[in-house]
């Protein structure tokens, strides 16, 4: 997958999560969390939804790559770069 | 006992919230047990494949967010939708109320099993490998759940939990608000029943194993309590839930009332799992009557716990012979008939479609009597068509639940 499916694939997984959120304005660089109604729950649906769509397994430690649109592409690209 | 409580003690009905498979509201729900409409349908269920059921179709997104209903459970949402009518009915100034004096308590025949079986369901397809396994499993499943949700929802502070009391429980919560009015912990009560139970296949499944479960080709005839071709339990969903405020209060700032609850009981069989107990069932109406001091024959509705079950509506109508022996002013009616048996809401439904008769006087009747048992034969039963009457003062609410538990509340108008 290249940046834009990757982005794309986000936004798919943030549109079941946040249904009530308008994603079309989503910034890049903003944390998720300042500009959608997520909390910290919300956070590990990405996660378990990265887990149940894509298989990719990610460390707790790394949890906090998934910041904002721009850091979780970041760093998807290689992990997902085969899919 | 009653006419000596002192108002701030004496306990009253301002608001009823609801959803049955008939009616989301309980002008609608009137309207439909007077006209004899059932809400039972045809229903496809995980596993157990096809079956009848009583299914609500209320507005999920009229009181919480597409969010809120992703997160958090069925029950969670018919307890939001009900509190919020049930407030909303109450004419209280929410905005501001001090929502640390409000009390939530909800009761609930079973909780967490539908998420339970879909997350099971679910990890089934990643090999049963507990990574997959939601981290949303606990939130839905605590047994608090439903009533949290509402609190969550509508920001109220006060105390909230619900009542395991299988399908007594509608009328435990009632009487567990009228308990914490009267004890000082609460200023308004939000308490009744929710049921979500069509959602879990191991229900239908266990009733029909119990050999307990409906049968019938057209579903509105399935659920038919007291009628010689009754073949079970129809397993509904719904909710209900009241406000409940101390008469003093009610009276401060002039709202409608429904009735005053005037006397209730619970008690035990200790018996069976199963099997009800009609004796027990007789104690458990005397000690409400008792209560309310009032004699069999003031009574002028007896809204029936009945489910269609073989064995539970002879016993029961073996109760309430003994209570009243004889034909008198007493009319006796089934609301299961109608919508089948909606587990932790029952209680609180049935009791709810009947307040309406303090105005009206009519008594609703039990829809689908077409061939009387015998065995079920009791003074007073409304078949089929609704009856109407001199007056109502006071209607008595049976409910009765697995492991021998019974409750009856005692309703009077005021």
């Amino acid at each position: 997958m290249i940046a834009d499916d990757i982005r794309q694939a986000i936004v798919d997984i943030l549109s079941d999560i946040t249904p009530d959120d308008d994603l079309t304005e989503l910034k890049e660089d903003v944390a998720f969390a300042e500009q959608l109604d997520l909390d910290s729950m919300d956070f590990l649906d990405i996660v378990m939804e990265l887990r149940k769509r894509y298989r990719i397994q990610i460390p707790e430690e790394d949890y906090p790559k998934l910041a904002s649109m721009k850091s979780t592409v970041e760093y998807l690209e290689p992990v997902m770069k085969e899919l | 006992m009653v006419a000596q409580r002192p108002d701030q003690q004496r306990i009253v009905i301002t608001g009823v919230g609801l959803t049955a498979p008939n009616g989301d509201s309980l002008p609608e729900f009137r309207a439909n047990l007077l006209a004899g409409r059932s809400g039972v349908v045809a229903y496809e269920t995980r596993y157990f494949g096809s079956t009848v059921a009583g299914v609500c179709n209320y507005d999920e997104l009229r009181h919480q967010r597409r969010k809120e209903v992703r997160r958090g459970t069925r029950a969670g949402s018919v307890g939001v939708y009900c509190a919020h009518e049930a407030i909303a009915d109450s004419g209280i100034d929410w905005e501001n109320v001090d929502k640390s004096t409000v009390g939530v308590y909800v009761g609930v025949t079973e909780h967490g099993n539908v998420e339970t079986e879909n997350e099971i369901y679910l990890i089934k397809g990643y090999d049963y490998d507990t990574k997959f396994w939601s981290h949303h499993h606990n939130p839905r499943t605590v047994a608090n759940n439903p009533a949290g949700e509402i609190t969550l929802n509508l920001k109220i502070t006060g105390p909230h939990y619900t009542l395991g009391a299988a399908c007594a429980a509608g009328n435990a919560g009632i009487i567990q608000g009228v308990q914490m009015l009267r004890l000082g912990e609460c200023d308004l009560a939000v308490c009744g029943g929710v049921s979500e139970s069509i959602h879990t296949f191991g229900i239908f499944a266990s009733f029909s194993s119990q050999g307990a479960l409906a049968r019938h080709d057209n579903p509105q005839k399935a659920s038919r309590p007291f009628d010689r071709d009754r073949t079970g339990i129809v397993v509904a969903e719904g909710g209900c839930l009241y406000t409940l405020e101390r008469l003093s209060d009610a009276r401060a700032r002039d709202a409608k009332i429904y009735g005053e609850i005037v006397g209730y009981a619970m008690n035990s069989d200790a018996h069976d799992f199963v099997l009800p107990l009609p004796e027990r069932q007789t104690q458990c109406i005397r000690l409400a009557l008792d209560r309310a001091e009032l004699n069999p024959d003031d009574i002028d509705i007896v809204s029936t716990h009945a489910t269609g079950t073989v064995s539970g509506d002879v016993q029961e109508c073996q109760a309430l012979r003994d209570v009243w022996p004889e034909s008198g002013r007493t009319l006796l009616n089934n609301t299961k008939s109608f919508i089948g048996h909606a587990m932790g809401a029952a209680g609180a439904l049935e009791l709810a479609g009947n307040l309406p008769a303090f105005a009206d006087r009519v008594c609703h009747a039990t829809i689908n009597l077409d061939n009387p048992d015998p065995e079920c034969e009791v003074p007073g039963l409304v078949a089929n068509q609704p009856r109407q009457g001199d007056r109502v003062d006071y209607i008595l609410n049976n409910s009765f639940g697995m492991l021998g538990i019974n409750s009856v509340v005692v309703v009077g108008r005021i």
